[in-house]
């Protein structure tokens, strides 16, 4: 049961929060129960046509040849929709944010980059009619080599998946082939930690499966405009960026959704409603594109997987004093989202926790698979995935309760995060010493009496002068002697060895402002 | 080439023409207009499209509709009787055994067709009549809790 803790951190907010942790019935629920909740697809239309699409059966092809005569006039067809039929074929979609360069076509030109990907359109008045004449259309393709492996893309001399970035990274700030995170000064902290661990985590691609495929249906208005009923989550999303690849003002587009069967971040890619505008359009009459489930799994995008290395330095007493990370996000053959996933989970390095010294590179990385989206956190899920098992390992490894390990090094109010601001509102030692106590999982006293206000900032709130950042000279603090509020007291028993010979703490670097003000964010402006 | 059907869905007499070979989720979404049945996968499946045919869950979405003629067909928009919700309605909205909504009516009949045959049904009972119905949202804890109490609040039958 849920159960609202508000004596946590009861003097940090005025309100009483009474709505939290007490059951409200959703507003949809009668509906749900009563199948009167109205989802895209429960509209009605007379003359209704339906879109069906031809994809691609190779990961990687060159298209030599359409043949669509037979196609065009097979009963019941109304219109073959080509590329060279789409207003703006070329887009991605967070350029309605100005991030990434258009880099994916709505129907291929030349090209096949992923199994899946649209080549054509059928328009026709039944979705049978649709198929029937899809078998009819010819194509000569050419295959070309696919990659379907991160690190493979990256080697010299790999497949190019996709023109727009022939390196098969994806550009930061129009430069930068991925992100990185740089404090402190890793290799010194590794050379001087008493246990290094090293792990490779690979995650696989995750279909969302909402048990509502994708699809749209668009309904030709008068005055030029087109009502628009759709399965995405992100209405105005889908609107700007069906206006733009039909070059028409958003203000002919009127979007009806929000009652969606499931999304998980499956439908937040526009993947139906501009090629449906496009038919209505180009016939006049109403037109749904609905994908079956095959289409789903094949074409709509999944959660990337991602292939995370991570390393740590720890000390026996329980600090973690380095953490490297090199990752690796399958963004499929187009940018999508994973653009965006890569900065979000470099925000997130190193999780939670205070350490010192902190390395990673990140990589947006084009491969010949689907195209990846957002899923339900992406890039901080699988992120925490492999650092949560490399906690678990650590303290394995040099004889810790886990629990007790992640309290140790949980972030303190005050403490400098390795982006280089100040730990606010920390709640992770409260957490866990909840789900602690609910667990019956034993933890010492001086752990118990841990709190996310004690303890924090001092030289926990230093920070590595950005000057001064490819010198060897940044803080390093592996001593026993730096700043840590409780070292761990080896449980009875235990053979290892005791803890190794002090070393001076670095000298904290003067000043205390430092790289904040230079940290991009990601449209690369810079923050106050 | 068109053809006739005829069935009972939920006590009233409808009839329609559809394409011969078409299935019953079709005919009964297009050609009658109950878009209370959902498709979700349109190949067996899924478990969404899940509706009674003389009181057994079938799966519309491959069922011929030239095989109802003359049957019964119950769908989720017959469950309530007038203002009144049915048990399983009630319980599935105080359990919250619905997030999205779309699988719903198919668990909706698939739990009737069970409470139906089996008033008084065990947890394994209910699992296995929920077993082909896939729900992405809400996890089956509370889909099950749901069925449990709708059949511990139904009318007994003798
Ligand atoms: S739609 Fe019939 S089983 Fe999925
Ligand atoms: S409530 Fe969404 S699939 Fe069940």
């Amino acid at each position: 049961m849920l159960e609202m803790r508000k004596d946590i951190f009861a003097d940090e907010r005025a309100d009483n929060l009474k709505e939290v942790g007490q059951p409200t019935q959703r507003q949809d629920m009668l509906g749900h129960v009563t199948g009167t909740s109205a989802y895209y697809d429960d509209h009605r239309f007379a003359n209704l046509l339906h879109l069906k699409i031809l994809r691609s059966p190779h990961a990687h092809a060159r298209i030599r040849s359409i043949d669509d005569a037979a196609a065009s006039r097979a009963p019941g067809v109304k219109r073959i929709i080509r590329a060279a039929d789409v207003p703006v074929n070329l887009n991605t979609l967070l350029s309605l944010i100005q991030f990434g360069k258009d880099d994916e076509p709505s129907l291929a030109t030349d090209v096949v980059r992923y199994k899946g990907e649209p080549i054509l359109g059928v328009v026709a008045t039944s979705e049978r009619a649709a198929r029937e004449a899809l078998e009819l259309v010819r194509i000569s393709y050419d295959p070309l080599p696919a990659v379907f492996d991160v690190e493979e893309a990256l080697k010299p001399g790999a497949v190019s998946v996709n023109p727009v970035y022939p390196k098969n990274t994806f550009e930061y700030h129009g430069k930068y082939d991925h992100q990185k995170l740089r404090f402190g000064a890793v290799e010194q902290a590794f050379a001087q930690a008493d246990f290094v661990s090293e792990e490779r985590y690979q995650m696989s691609p995750i279909e969302h499966a909402p048990t509502e495929t994708n699809g749209s249906i668009a309904v030709p208005d008068t005055n030029g405009r087109f009502t628009v009923y759709t399965s995405t989550q992100a209405l105005f999303f889908s609107l700007d960026t069906s206006a733009k690849i039909n070059a028409m003002p958003s203000n002919q587009l009127h979007f009806i959704g929000g009652t969606v069967g499931g999304g998980f971040g499956g439908k937040v890619d526009t993947l139906t409603e501009p090629l449906a505008i496009l038919a209505a359009r180009l016939t006049g009459a109403p037109v749904r594109y609905r994908l079956s489930r095959h289409e789903e799994m094949q074409f709509g995008s999944p959660r990337g997987a991602e292939r995370i290395y991570v390393k740590d330095g720890v000390m026996r007493d329980g600090r973690i004093v380095a953490r490297q990370v090199r990752a690796y996000f399958d963004a499929g053959a187009y940018t999508r989202l994973s653009s965006y996933a890569v900065v979000k989970c470099v925000a997130h390095i190193p999780g939670p926790y205070t350490i010192p010294n902190v390395h990673a590179d990140v990589f947006c990385v084009f491969t010949n698979r689907t195209p990846a989206t957002a899923m339900r956190g992406f890039g901080v899920t699988a992120l925490d995935f492999a650092l949560e098992c490399q906690m678990d390992k650590d303290a394995v490894a040099i004889g810790m309760d886990p629990l007790e390990f992640r309290l140790l090094n949980a972030y303190r109010d005050g403490d400098m995060k390795a982006h280089r601001r100040e730990a606010k509102n920390c709640a992770l030692i409260e957490c866990a010493q909840v789900a602690a106590e609910k667990a019956n999982w034993p933890l010492r006293d001086e752990f118990r009496k841990m709190s996310s206000k004690k303890d924090g900032g001092a030289e926990r709130a230093g920070v590595a002068d950005r000057t001064r950042m490819s010198t060897p000279a940044a803080p390093v603090r592996t001593g026993t002697s730096a700043p840590q509020r409780v070292t761990y007291e080896r449980p009875a028993g235990s053979t290892s060895p005791p803890p190794i010979q002090s070393t001076p703490p670095a000298t904290p670097p003067a000043g205390s402002t430092h790289g904040v003000r230079r940290f991009s964010s990601v449209f690369g402006t810079r923050r106050r | 080439m068109k053809t006739s059907i005829q069935f009972r869905l939920n006590d009233e007499e409808v009839a329609t023409f559809a394409d011969s070979g078409s299935n019953l989720l079709d005919v009964l979404r297009e050609g009658i207009g109950d878009l209370s049945v959902k498709g979700g996968c349109w190949q067996g499946t899924c478990g969404t499209c899940t509706v009674l045919v003389d009181g057994m869950p079938r799966l519309s979405c491959v069922t011929l509709a030239e095989s109802c003629e003359g049957k019964s067909i119950e769908t989720v928009a017959g469950l309530r009787q007038g203002a009144k919700l049915h048990p399983l309605q009630t319980a599935f909205m105080e359990r919250f055994a619905a997030q999205c909504g779309y699988c719903t009516p198919g668990m909706l009949m698939a739990a009737k067709a069970l409470l139906d045959r089996e008033p008084n049904p065990t947890r394994e009972n209910v699992v296995d009549a929920i077993c082909g119905n896939i729900c992405r949202c809400t996890g089956y804890e509370p889909i099950i809790a749901a069925v449990l109490d709708a059949a511990r609040a139904a009318p007994r039958r003798s």
